[in-house]
């Protein structure tokens, strides 16, 4: 320990509060830090570098070579990829994009509906139904999927969207009821209140109101809905058997099991295709991501 | 939870008039969340329950057949099997997956120059890890020809078929999901901005250790959220299947020894469509799961420290 009795050399800080004093080993601690975290981010990051890079790889170069330099140029492998199973891969971006759209929709307008009454009204049995909802969100899918099942390929709905649609348009996502009436719960009363008082009824005030003092809890809960639903694979798999209702999920699954010439060249083309939106997504929302997982946590 | 009791006892005082009205509205808006509850899990709760305790395949009416689904789960030796699996991931991974989060969060911590960056980079991969995409790039770098040998091949050192090999199969799916440590990481984040930095200001000029002061007032004044990680992740983990699955090729292979509980579940259901004795299956993961989540909550009373 006895570098810490060297003398502290001052530096110029970016003006964080409060100015930490630097000293030299401050700073080569500070250097090792940024050096061991850029390292981390590397690994962290290098198996989806390499396999963007790798779709633009000939087949067999995938296998020889560990680095990220591209010598050889291979764009034939997006097309391949695109037109190996027996819908064109747009198809299947398309099946995915329908069921989110849905998807979507019915969490914004069902699990705010929920929130306005857990968080604004007063009702008989308040306390026991928000500490059911609360419960389902702990609520493994898959042991409701057994009896949803059966119940939906009575109606006939198998192979259909409805299965993973309907279920959303129910407020089935506690989540983001939770979400939505933690945001809610801290708006300030005084602007219902003043609504009420100008002979607004509980819809008006919710529409008017709330839902647009609400929007940054429906922009985390579009993005949240956008990216699960997109990965989701246990249900979509379950639900969709026909190849032409099949979402991405279960199409690059049936890739992978079609030993028929498929090359891990057009596999993984498929796979950067799929992983693009989500991708987007967190660039535009990255801010609504963060806040939402981090205010859920910690309330 | 305590504040909104209080404003509920000062509204009802109020009289019985507005109480009414707001019945009425209630019931409006949680008319979709109700039905939910009704048909879309509650309902079958309750319903997988009834048939654990029948013969069901989808074409015949269900036939009660007692305890006959309990008797079979005794002796199903793949069904214990996929319970160690199962409890061995959980065991294994949640543990790993906090420590990386709750370590890479102190690091990140106050006013360290580009922290949004890292802390992007880090959270990026826990939105991807649960793609069929991010399962099929795990089957190419941990295959026998894969990336990880390759770059083993550099540093000279002889790899083997990661997934192929039933002693190691698993341990691929670990890594999987300690590489998502970016969520609880957040989690952790937001959380170690609530300790006010004046705690670690005075125990410094005590001439606390870092040691120390991660000890006594970190983990302290963090252990809510610690909790909350690991309850989420515990419940998380145990419904493992998307990755197992694409890996394994739908079998829970090699030799079953990435044969989750949801995946068994899966294929006695959805392949066998043996529907009772799936239900019965359900049933116990949802105790298993329910069993834990109590433990913690009775083991949090000697570990978590609430401030107020």
């Amino acid at each position: 320990m006895t570098d810490l009795q060297e003398r502290p050399v001052p530096v110029v800080t970016d003006g964080d509060p409060p100015p930490p004093r630097r000293t030299v080993p401050d700073r080569v601690r500070s250097v090792a830090k940024h050096t061991g975290l850029i390292l981390l981010t590397l690994v962290m990051l290098y198996p989806v570098l390499w396999m963007v890079v790798s779709s633009l790889r000939p087949g067999n170069e995938i296998f020889r070579s560990p680095g990220i330099v591209l010598d050889s140029l291979r764009v034939a492998n997006y097309s391949e990829g695109w037109t190996a199973l027996s819908d064109p891969f747009g198809a299947y971006l398309l099946n995915s994009a329908i069921v989110v759209l849905g998807c979507i929709i019915g969490n914004l307008v069902s699990c705010s509906m929920a929130a306005y009454a857990f968080a604004r009204l007063d009702f008989t049995g308040k306390r026991l139904f928000f500490a059911v909802m609360l419960g389902t969100i702990m609520l493994p899918i898959h042991v409701i999927i057994v009896p949803q099942y059966i119940m939906f390929s009575q109606l006939g709905w198998v192979n259909t969207f409805l299965p993973l649609i309907v279920p959303k348009l129910l407020a089935t996502d506690a989540f983001f009821v939770f979400l939505m009436v933690q945001f809610i719960r801290g708006l300030p009363r005084e602007l219902d209140e003043a609504a009420r008082i100008d002979g607004a009824g509980h819809p008006r005030i919710f529409l008017r109101v709330i839902l647009p003092l609400m929007l940054p809890a429906l922009a985390t809960t579009t993005i949240f809905t956008f990216i699960w639903t997109w990965n989701d694979f246990f249900s979509q798999l379950i639900y969709l058997t026909d190849p032409d209702m099949y979402t991405v999920p279960v199409a690059l699954r049936s890739f992978v099991d079609s030993t028929v010439a498929t090359s891990w060249g057009s596999m993984f083309a498929m796979s950067v295709v799929s992983l693009l939106p989500i991708f987007l997504a967190f660039l535009i929302g990255q801010r609504y991501l963060i806040k939402g997982i981090a205010t859920t946590g910690i309330k | 939870m305590s504040a909104l009791g209080e404003l509920r006892r000062l509204r009802s005082a109020r009289g019985a008039p507005p109480r009414k009205r707001d019945n009425r509205a209630a019931f409006l808006f949680l008319l979709p969340w109700f039905l939910g509850l009704l048909l879309i899990t509650a309902g079958p709760v309750a319903a997988s329950f009834v048939l654990g305790f029948t013969d069901y395949n989808l074409i015949q009416a269900p036939e009660f057949n007692g305890l006959d689904n309990l008797r079979r789960m005794v002796a199903d030796e793949r069904l214990h099997h996929a319970l160690g699996v199962t409890f061995r991931y959980v065991a294994v991974s949640v543990p790993l997956q906090l420590a990386a989060a709750l370590g890479l969060a102190m690091l990140l911590d106050r006013g360290l120059r580009g922290l949004s960056f890292y802390r992007s980079a880090f959270y990026l991969p826990s939105l991807l890890g649960s793609s069929v995409a991010i399962a099929v790039l795990w089957r190419q770098i941990f295959g026998a020809e894969g990336l990880v040998n390759r770059v083993l091949d550099v540093a000279g050192i002889q790899g083997r078929g990661w997934i192929s090999d039933p002693d190691t199969a698993l341990s691929t799916l670990v890594v999987l999901n300690v590489w998502t440590f970016g969520a609880p990481m957040v989690i952790f984040l937001a959380g170690l901005r609530q300790i006010p930095a004046m705690y670690y200001e005075a125990a410094a000029v005590d001439g606390a250790s870092r040691w120390t002061r991660f000890r006594r007032i970190t983990v302290p004044l963090l252990s809510p959220i610690i909790f909350f990680n690991l309850v989420l992740q515990i419940i998380h983990a145990f419904q493992a299947f998307t990755q197992a699955f694409v890996v394994s090729g739908g079998t829970g292979g090699p030799s079953d020894s990435t044969l989750f509980y949801t995946l068994y579940l899966y294929q006695r259901g959805f392949n066998n469509f043996d529907m009772g004795y799936a239900s019965a299956l359900a049933w116990l993961l949802l105790l298993i799961i329910a069993a834990f989540t109590a433990l913690n909550f009775w083991a949090a009373k000697r570990w978590v420290f609430y401030d107020d």
